[in-house]
């Protein structure tokens, strides 16, 4: 971006020192994700660049902790179970989440702020006491240390993420749209899957996404209402930092990185059709 | 809307206009209501059940009453007011409660549970619950007083009848460093259990710390965000997003990595010289690793909605400040800035919200002294098994975090709520 010409040489200073803060701001953001991933290809077990790694020496690498993660059979096994409870949970918030997004965004929802409040709450009341809560209430009623318990737990705090972007792309709806195929001669059924599905899919997808990570990221409830038979990655790397700290977290870590890119990415897309769609005042 | 004429207008199957309007309003209410349900029946069960569940441990106190219920009874004849010791029928009803519990391997729970209240009960009762059983036939007064001479005191018999009600608010109590003396006084803790109040204070100064550290770092970010053309500021936007869909313990393990004694930047201060290698700097498992990773964890909920707020606000005002003949600085101050109050509001509330809240990183990089309010709840659940006193943390956390969210509401309205 050029200058204006009017600048004043104070103003030009200004301008340049202003983007070099910038830049260390965004790094302070990026950088610290960045440095794991060569850290995890160290050949010695520490959490430092060696002077081999400096020095650019192939013998300073190596990828045996990527190795350790995929044949130690604990990380695996917590693999699988981060990756069941996180789609179970994600089809059960998304579900529940999008019904009641659809209730709550029609006019004549009555205390819809209350209900709004209510449903957010998830997202707002500290973890710890969600997980306390859970963990004294599923041990009265015998879901603790299940799957099914952590599931259920999961989809609960998904749930506020689902209603907020599916209420989000609701508001840029067109009832006409539904009230066109109606009059057209389409079914309640017909209309919803036919009109109203497709244009609030985006929304759908997108909160959906966010109860997936909020899932596959959570560890304080798992550390109290689930066991070592539910033990997630997440799980496994609050032990692993805890106790025995290993560079196979920093392998580990690495990964998650490229699946958080990978999330990202589909994300911006969404955002890119919705984009084209309705003109890139929606969010 | 029919008076004048005098006539209803009717539906076409008869129903006059009115009735026929309320009718399908109340319909397409409950229809919309229909949709909430099973989100509201969900989170009933998996949600507001058990934080209501841990609510009421903070003032449930039915352990006492379920394991010594004769005593409970019979002492309410006692007046405890009084300096002499009860009569022979709470004695009596004590040793048979007792004996029982013990046998039940219930005893224990009770010895915990007034231990709280006064040090050395939990060996009292195991003692006691050892010689009981020797004890089968009156007086069973001076049989237990020769038993331990605790027995003697007015005071334990004082405590007894005082947690023998179905609820307390001595959780409460130790959560504020208070206790209620053996005059049932309110009274100060013995100074090496006075630690909550400090805890609060220090869990609240830092996320103070933490929110303001946020919006400093926050601010250039999204301003630079908004003025910049839309395709270049959605790319620099991808660099906010990123570590804000990067897992915590990602996040958390990186500044261990980088902040620890033997770690990166400690490495690259000994290299150039700044520090000599025996002198290295501890930047974590204390204060200083729980601010900079948290705040670095916090930061894109700083951003986000300063972002969305200043998107909006035309960039023609600053011009005509400045065409006026305000100076770039006074503009922005005078102009810009109250403009983004709104953003400042939702983003400090939040990040603080979630500061306060936080359990993960304090517990990983806080150390002894970087550790929040969340980290002792923690504690008191799984280590020390109070959790009378967990829950009545928790409720006082609770209720800080439900007063900002509704500062928050009545500020952006949840409804306004924006992510990424």
């Amino acid at each position: 971006m050029a200058l204006p010409i009017y600048y004043s040489p104070l103003e030009k200073g200004w301008h340049y020192t202003y983007r070099v803060i910038c830049a260390a701001i965004l790094a302070f953001l990026v950088v610290p994700i960045f440095v794991i991933v060569p850290l995890s290809f160290n050949a010695l077990p520490y959490f430092t660049f060696s002077p081999e790694m400096l020095s650019l020496d192939p013998a300073g690498y190596s990828t045996q902790w990527y190795r350790e993660f995929f044949t130690e059979e604990s990380w695996q096994h917590a693999v699988r179970n981060s990756f069941v409870i996180a789609i179970f949970a994600t089809l059960i918030s998304t579900l529940l989440g999008t019904l009641a997004a659809l209730g709550l965004s029609r006019s004549q929802m009555p205390f819809k702020a209350a209900f709004m409040a209510l449903l957010i709450s998830p997202m707002i009341v500290p973890l710890i006491i969600s997980a306390a809560g859970m963990y004294f209430f599923y041990t009265r009623i015998g879901i603790a240390s299940t799957h099914l318990g952590v599931i259920l737990a999961h989809a609960a705090l998904g749930t506020p993420f689902v209603v907020i972007t599916v209420t989000a792309t609701l508001t840029n709806f067109d009832h006409s749209l539904t009230r066109a195929a109606a009059s057209l001669g389409a079914s309640p059924t017909e209309t919803f899957f036919k009109v109203t599905v497709p244009l609030i899919l985006p929304g759908v997808v997108s909160g959906a996404l966010f109860a997936f990570i909020t899932s596959f990221d959570e560890v304080v409830v798992v550390l109290f209402v689930g066991s070592v038979e539910q033990r997630t990655i997440p799980w496994k790397m609050f032990s692993g930092i805890r106790e025995e700290i290993r560079p196979t977290i920093l392998a580990v870590a690495t990964l998650l990185v490229c699946v958080s890119i990978l999330l990202l990415t589909v994300l911006e897309l969404l955002r890119r059709r919705n984009e084209r769609l309705h003109g890139p005042s929606a969010s | 809307m029919t008076q004048g004429s005098g006539e209803i207008i009717r539906t076409a199957d008869g129903m006059p206009l009115g009735l026929s309007l309320q009718r399908t309003l109340l319909r397409s209410r409950l229809r919309a209501l229909m949709l909430v349900i099973p989100l509201l029946a969900f989170l009933t069960v998996t949600f507001v059940l058990p934080i209501l569940d841990m609510l009421y441990r903070s003032v449930d106190n039915r352990i006492v009453a379920s394991v010594l219920p004769q005593t409970t009874v019979a002492i309410q004849a006692w007046d405890s007011k009084s300096t002499e010791l009860p009569d022979e029928p709470v004695f009596e009803a004590l040793v048979l409660d007792i004996q029982a519990a013990h046998e039940q391997k219930t005893l224990g729970r009770v010895g915990r549970r007034l231990n709280y209240e006064k040090p050395g009960m939990s060996s009292l009762f195991r003692k006691t619950g050892r010689h009981a059983k020797r004890i089968t036939e009156a007086p069973f007064k001076e049989q237990l007083l020769s038993v331990d001479k605790r027995w003697h005191d007015t005071s334990v018999w004082r405590l007894i009848h005082r947690e023998s009600g179905a609820l307390t608010g001595s959780y409460f109590l130790a959560s504020s460093d208070l206790r209620l003396d053996d005059q049932g006084e309110i009274a100060l803790q013995p100074e090496p259990r006075r630690i909550y109040v400090s805890l609060f204070y220090r869990t609240l100064w830092m996320s103070l710390l933490i929110t303001v550290l946020c919006l400093i770092l926050g601010y250039p970010i999204s301003y630079l965000l908004a003025s910049l053309p839309a395709r270049t500021s959605n790319l620099l936007m991808i660099l906010v997003l990123l570590p804000f869909w990067t897992s915590l313990l990602v996040r958390t393990t990186s500044w261990i990595a980088l902040l620890q004694t033997q770690g990166v930047l400690n490495d690259l201060l000994v290299f150039i010289g700044l520090i000599p290698d025996d002198a290295r700097l501890q930047m974590i498992y204390n204060k200083i690793g729980t601010i900079v990773a948290m705040t670095h964890i916090l930061l894109p909920f700083m951003i986000l909605p300063l972002y969305s707020v200043m998107k909006t606000i035309p960039a023609s005002y600053m011009q005509a400040a400045r065409s006026l003949g305000a100076s770039p600085f006074t503009a922005f101050v005078r102009v810009y800035m109250p403009n983004t109050v709104p953003g400042i509001g939702a983003g400090c509330i939040l990040v603080f919200i979630l500061a306060i809240g936080y359990y993960i990183t304090p517990a990983l990089v806080g150390g002894r002294t970087g550790t929040f309010i969340s980290n002792f709840i923690a504690v008191h659940i799984s280590e020390t098994l109070n959790w009378g006193l967990a829950a009545a943390l928790g409720v006082i956390l609770l209720a800080l975090v439900l007063v900002l969210y509704l500062v928050y509401d009545k500020i952006v309205g949840v409804n306004n709520m924006k992510l990424g």
